[in-house]
């Protein structure tokens, strides 16, 4: 049976700014205009706004859930909103933009196909405009969309948008993005949002709605180099499935297809790729972000944490690992300090080893002073693992190259990784 | 072959890895059953899961002594199909011990309770992970919500210190006495569950379909008519043609209107509808954070 509406991609995007620069306008003009607002919690909103004696509706309050948020009119931690076109659906990690709660914005930027970084046209870029961009960078998401902002209060001068998109170049060039798009806006009146503009004849591009319902996210996943990292073992142990040993996860890379040769990290062994097997019956080939479950052709010993790759094409197995780490929790960074790593599907234990220099965001000064790595700071540093991890390098496989640690007293999760 | 999935599939593959993660990560988890179509796209995506293996955990039902007949109808069936385990935590048996006192009056919900009987069961059977079908985006306080979520030993939830999760990276790591409440489908809108349902054609219970049925109107929502309820003077049951678009025990679930008597008539309900589908739950009007306050406390 055929339905409608289902023939649709997923894009996750990421917003970061400030209270000030319309990012909660934006967002609610986005929602608004592809009425993925309910009249129910438009009535909430306006009642609340009321009650607090705000004289228009606050669309901010669409997007703070917490009380205390509400309290303090300030987002604190990354709320998610959907919404959706007869396109793509869409998933926002709204972040807050300040220095603060840089962890926020590295968490919402981990899963994201895009970034939006909002800059106020009076302003230009400024300082968080460029903590936004490193750390979309960092993080590297795949497509940045500069949304200069309040167009309407300079009148519409391609001058400013001109000058803009000039000085963000000039600064992106220290930095690794790959697709950079500039769209000159006014979320409040809606210029160039979800309809285009008379106001800016000049710009030639696309809206914003027509720009993430387009963009092209297909190459988003790496598809080259195989890497099937194994979740869980499956063994039903019944008569009809005797001796079925199904290999469940995620493949985080490559294209996997019936019949191919494998290895098995740590151990070595080669088998052959019997089965690809689904509740649906079997499929020929899996892909990134499909979770499956693989058969193979020999009884060998496969379990979780184990990953499956190709023999001429096969992660570096490490024990000491570069890594630029973003920083969670109030106590700041141990050198020689011990700490979980969780890596795909292992676990281990770290060291920190060395602490090689803290990076300052706003100017990308690499800083060999003050190495104390403090709350939202982010460094380079190299950890020594308990055993060997299968790793890519971030930029080339953003599930093989990432790790997070955990505090092993409190369990918290106090750092996230990027390996180099 | 285009390598590109569909978001249905996307979001499939996303819930398959999170209940893969918690069978791999946890001793004993336990997955919540409501009856209402979350809970039974959970349960779905836990087959396709674990196939052919069985759900390697049981169900959980919060039995609030209020449910729609329908509901526990159809909750019997699913479990003789999938083979699963069932447990269920009576709010009535907790009334019954004095450990939870009824509320009186024409509101009168047992709502709240639930949380007792919810925290008691966890603790009775040991189980270190609850499985929830809560979505983001129901309710403002669940958008902030994890996929793994930590809770203390009371059962509480602090959102201000919650676990970052980046990438494919969950943190199941706790003290022991301590447990995780995991949310598999937290991307999914109603949308999504609907479509995906449809497309893979789950059998729901006949609340879901446009149905005559006697009800009354009190303050803007439609209740049905039935004996847990306390009509007041004023309030006459008449007959309508409604369905409900969430299952809850039948104090608080509002039913609508409506005429959609198969899924893609739903799907095209749903798709145009100007109202959130807790719109019509009156457990979430009491406050402004009526859902953050009782989730800090438990609540599912």
């Amino acid at each position: 049976m055929a339905f409608k509406y289902e023939n649709s991609e997923l894009l996750r995007f990421t917003t970061a700014g400030s209270v000030d620069d319309g990012k909660s306008t934006l967002i609610g003009r986005l929602l608004y205009d592809s009425k993925s607002v309910y009249q129910d919690q438009l009535d909430a909103v306006e009642a609340s706004s009321l009650r607090r004696g705000e004289s228009e509706m606050n669309l901010a309050l669409l997007t703070d859930g917490l009380k205390a948020e509400r309290e303090q009119g300030i987002t604190i931690d990354v709320a998610y909103r959907y919404f959706s076109t007869p396109k793509r659906k869409f998933i926002i990690a709204d972040t807050p933009g300040h220095i603060q709660y840089t962890r926020n914005m590295v968490t919402g930027a981990s899963t994201a196909n895009a970034a939006l970084v909002l800059v106020d046209a009076r302003n230009g870029v400024v300082e968080q405009t460029r903590r936004h961009a490193t750390i979309a960078s960092l993080l590297q998401i795949p497509h940045l969309v500069v949304c200069i902002n309040k167009m309407d209060l300079v009148d519409y001068s391609q001058e400013v948008y001109d000058k803009v998109k000039s000085d963000f170049e000039k600064f992106a060039a220290k930095l690794d993005v790959k697709d950079v798009h500039f769209i000159p806006i006014s979320a409040l009146n809606g210029d160039n949002v979800v309809h285009r503009s008379e106001n800016t004849r000049w710009y030639e591009g696309p809206t914003l709605m027509y720009y993430l319902e387009n963009v092209h996210i297909a190459s988003d996943h790496n598809f080259i180099d195989v890497r099937f990292p194994v979740q869980y073992v499956i063994r039903p142990n019944t008569d009809e499935f005797h001796d079925y040993r199904g290999y469940a996860g995620r493949v985080a890379g490559g294209i996997m297809k019936k019949g191919d040769k494998v290895v098995i990290l740590p151990s070595g062994f080669t088998s052959k790729i019997a089965k690809i097997d689904t509740i649906d019956g079997e499929v020929p080939e899996a892909f990134p972000p499909q979770s499956v479950t693989i058969l193979l052709e020999d009884d060998v010993d496969v379990s979780r944490g184990d990953m499956l790759v190709r023999e001429n094409n096969q992660p570096r197995v490490e024990q000491d690992i570069e890594l630029m780490v973003c920083w969670f929790i109030d106590r700041p960074l141990q050198l020689k300090g011990k700490y979980t790593v969780r890596h795909t599907t292992q676990e281990a234990r770290c060291i920190i080893k060395d602490i090689r220099y803290r990076l300052n965001i706003n100017t990308l000064h690499r800083d060999i002073e003050n190495k104390e790595i403090k709350m939202n700071d982010i460094a380079r540093v190299v950890i020594r693992t308990t055993k060997p991890l299968f790793v890519d390098a971030y930029r080339k496989n953003r599930i093989t190259g990432s790790i997070i640690l955990v505090d092993e007293g409190t369990n918290e999760t106090v750092g996230a990784g990027m390996i180099i | 072959m285009n390598y590109q999935l569909n978001h249905l599939k996307e979001l499939e593959s996303e819930s398959i890895f999170i209940l893969r993660e918690v069978a791999a990560q946890f001793e004993n988890p336990v997955l919540m059953f409501s009856g209402g179509k979350d809970s039974i796209l959970m349960v779905k995506l836990a087959q396709k899961a674990f196939y052919p293996g069985r759900i390697p955990f049981p169900l959980l039902h919060v039995d609030t002594g209020h449910n729609f007949p329908e509901t526990i109808k159809f909750r019997d069936e699913l479990v003789k199909e999938t083979g699963a385990r069932l447990i269920v935590a009576s709010v009535q048996d907790a009334i019954n011990e004095g450990k939870v006192k009824e509320e009186s009056g024409f509101n009168a919900s047992r709502n709240g309770l639930q949380t007792v009987a919810l925290l008691e069961a966890l603790e009775k059977g040991k189980f270190d992970a609850a499985l929830g079908g809560a979505r983001r985006d129901e309710e403002k306080a669940r958008a902030k919500e994890r996929f793994f979520s930590h809770r203390d030993e009371f059962g509480q939830w602090d959102p201000k210190n919650q676990r970052p999760e980046l990438w494919n990276l969950f943190n199941g790591k706790k003290e022991y006495g301590e447990h995780f409440r995991i949310f598999p489908i937290s991307n999914w809108t109603e949308l999504d569950v609907w479509q995906y349902l449809a497309m893979e054609e789950v059998a729901l219970p006949n609340l879901y379909f446009a149905h005559q049925r006697m009800v009354f109107e009190r303050d803007g929502i439609l209740l049905a008519d039935c004996d847990y309820i306390q009509k007041k003077p004023t309030e006459v049951a008449k007959e309508m043609m409604v369905r409900c678009r969430t299952i809850g025990d039948m104090t608080c679930t509002g039913v609508w209107p409506s005429q959609a008597a198969d899924l893609e008539a739903i799907i095209d309900e749903i798709a145009i509808t100007r109202l959130t589908e807790r719109g019509g739950r009156s457990d979430d009007k009491r406050t402004e954070t009526s859902m953050e306050d009782r989730k800090k406390l438990g609540y599912f």
